[in-house]
């Protein structure tokens, strides 16, 4: 794999989720260090580094965490887990692989905003993950790197793994919040944001897996030069999910700006059956589609942005030449359609219509119209829910419509799906 | 009759309730207890965890319906999850279910008159890169053929054979 390698660096080391082999690959190093430090320098260092969000919404790390009020008693900082977002599979495979890089992370970033109790929400279908994290979270404890003290300094830590239990939007972190609290994961209306009232009442900070993983080489090597291998302002590597028609599917850490053409032929080995590209989802099912046109852009926030889609969770998921993007985009509709809480009428309604219209178009039995109702659909859903789900549900939509109008509109012109309404099988199997 | 939890799991769940600054938080976990013991949340299991946290059953059975984890009915000795979301979809997860639908002569959401599998269709299981998946009883199989997953159906029937 071209460049260096961070977060995923333990992957291949037999044992690593064990606490003496993390240790002795220079584990524990950076959680010591913040320990030395003032909370407010951690936060000056995660600044410095430039460290996105890594869940979905780009946010800066460090920036959020100056926004908790620091004078508060009790404070909570929360690991969302929860990974849902179609597409995306890293945060699995980081506490499968490394549970106490997030470990350390979750010590340096409690410190940092004065929190004493660190919640992991994890999704209830990862069973395994669970159990690892679990695992490692009493070794670390045994250690006495967890507990009353950490590392013999005066600071008391308690983590604590939450199981989810099926529900997409608990991974909304206000839907989270009300999840922990042993609710319907029902999102809340904002403000106030988290870092004032999140958890039982208290600031709280909510970040994804791999942002507090990466939090452990921020203060490994130091902000700065952890920025660097990023771009200004989108600092540091990640770790890119990449699915569908290539070669080699899987998880890629490469430094951000990376061009999207370099993940999929490069490292993805490029299409499969040297077929032609014809779609990319560049950031999880809730990205607007990308042509093959747009696939220099660099993989950031900002390079995204500039072709008309969002980074997103950096799930890349790619379709050739034989895909039917009416039926991507139907199935995606259907997910959304279960995964909606019901709180707003918009998102409620909306996906079902999204749902329908889609299925009917697919199926050959679209009417004249039908394009632009669901152009219609999709616009008065955006902006008008208490949770950006229903932006999730609308923003793809739109994107296929941009991006595909006539391939929808052909359905409904012939009456059938010029694809004979199915995914082509993959090599070698019989219909 | 009332509930009663193995003596493990009972302390299980005190100690799960202890880990969180007011009881009802622990409303998550104890469902996940109580089906481990019970294969499914029934009126008792409401009931019990309604006591044990003192939150009116209304609420719990409430929380109980919102997630797709808490089952109203125990599934089969075998429960088959495949993802059929877009990544495992573009690797020919429909055809799967069709297979697996076929083999075991029930359509998803249902389970074989003689109780041993249970068929359900499931969004992304955070395992695309490794596209179709399924798992069963919560464990993962990866890169799955039409082949692979017959064979694995034949191993689970001689499993649930052995007794
Ligand atoms: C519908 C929906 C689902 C989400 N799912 C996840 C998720 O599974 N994991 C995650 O980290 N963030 C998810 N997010 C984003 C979170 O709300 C939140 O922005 C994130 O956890 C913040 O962490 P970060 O700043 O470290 O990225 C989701 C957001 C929405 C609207
Ligand atoms: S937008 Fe959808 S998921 Fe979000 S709160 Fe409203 S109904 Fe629930
Ligand atoms: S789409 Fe099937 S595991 Fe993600």
């Amino acid at each position: 794999m071209a460049g260096e390698r961070l977060l995923t660096r333990n992957w291949d080391t037999p044992d690593a989720v064990r606490l003496p082999v993390y240790e002795q690959r220079g584990g524990y190093k950076a959680a010591r260090k913040a320990l030395g430090m003032s909370a407010a320098e951690v936060v000056a260092e995660v600044k410095k580094a430039n460290l996105r969000g890594r869940g979905g919404a780009g946010f800066p790390a460090g920036v959020k965490w100056g926004f908790i009020n620091a004078a508060a008693p009790t404070k909570y900082l929360v690991i969302n887990a929860d990974e849902g977002e179609p597409g995306t599979f890293k945060d699995r495979v980081l506490m499968e692989r490394d549970p106490h890089q997030l470990i350390e992370g979750c010590i340096i970033a409690s410190y940092a905003i004065g929190a004493h109790h660190c919640y992991i929400y994890i999704r209830g279908e990862l069973p395994k993950a669970a159990k690892t994290l679990t695992g490692a979270i009493a070794e670390a404890r045994a250690h006495g790197y967890l507990g009353r003290t950490c590392f013999g300094q005066p600071f008391e830590l308690e983590i604590t793994v939450h199981r989810g239990a099926g529900a997409y939007i608990c991974g909304e972190e206000t839907a989270l919040l009300e999840s922990l609290e042993g609710k319907r994961g029902e999102p809340r209306l904002k403000p106030p944001f988290p870092a004032v009232v999140g958890a039982f009442g208290q600031p709280t900070i909510v970040n994804n897996v791999e942002t507090i993983s990466a939090v452990t080489h921020v203060l490994e090597r130091g902000g700065e030069a952890f920025g660097a291998l990023g771009l200004p302002g989108d600092g540091g590597t990640r770790v890119f999910c990449l699915s569908g028609h290539v070669k080699k599917p899987g998880l890629y850490e490469l430094p951000v700006g990376t061009p999207l053409r370099t993940l999929i032929y490069e490292h993805g080995g490029g299409i499969r059956e040297d077929r032609a590209l014809k779609a990319v989802i560049p950031g999880g099912s809730s990205t607007p589609v990308l042509l093959p046109e747009h696939i220099d852009a660099p993989l950031s926030v900002d390079g995204l942005k500039a072709v008309g889609s969002l980074i997103g969770s950096a799930a890349v998921i790619v379709m050739d030449e034989t895909t039917c993007v009416v039926r991507a985009m139907w199935r995606l509709a259907r997910f959304y359609h279960h995964e909606s809480c019901g709180q707003c009428t918009p998102c409620r309604e909306g996906t079902g219509w999204l749902e329908r219209v889609l299925g009917r178009i697919e199926t050959g039995v679209g009417r004249d119209g039908d394009v632009d109702l669901l152009r219609n659909i999709a616009d008065n859903m955006m902006g008008n829910t208490i949770c950006p789900l229903g932006d999730a549900a609308a923003m793809p939509t739109l994107g296929f419509l941009n991006r595909f109008r006539t391939e929808f509109e052909q359905h409904v012109l012939q009456g059938k799906c010029p694809f004979g309404g199915r995914f082509a099988l993959p090599a070698g199997w019989q219909a | 009759m009332a509930l009663e939890l193995t003596a493990e799991r009972k302390q299980r769940l005190a100690a799960l309730v202890g880990r969180y600054p007011i009881k009802a938080a622990a409303c998550l976990p104890a469902l996940h207890v109580v089906q481990e013991e019970r294969g499914a949340i029934d009126a008792e299991a409401i009931e019990y965890v309604s006591r044990l946290l003192d939150i009116p059953a209304g609420r719990v059975e409430e929380v109980a319906s919102f997630y797709t984890m808490y089952k109203r009915k125990a599934p089969g000795r075998f429960h088959i999850e495949i993802c059929t979301n877009l990544s495992c979809s573009l690797m020919g997860a429909e055809h799967l279910r069709e297979v697996l639908a076929r083999e075991l002569g029930i359509q998803p959401g249902q389970t074989t008159r003689d109780g041993k599998f249970t068929l359900s269709e499931v969004e992304c299981l955070a395992s695309c890169g490794t596209a179709p998946v399924l798992q069963v009883n919560g464990e993962f199989h990866e890169a799955l053929t039409p082949d692979r997953v017959k064979a694995l159906l034949g191993e689970l029937r001689s499993r649930a054979a052995g007794g």
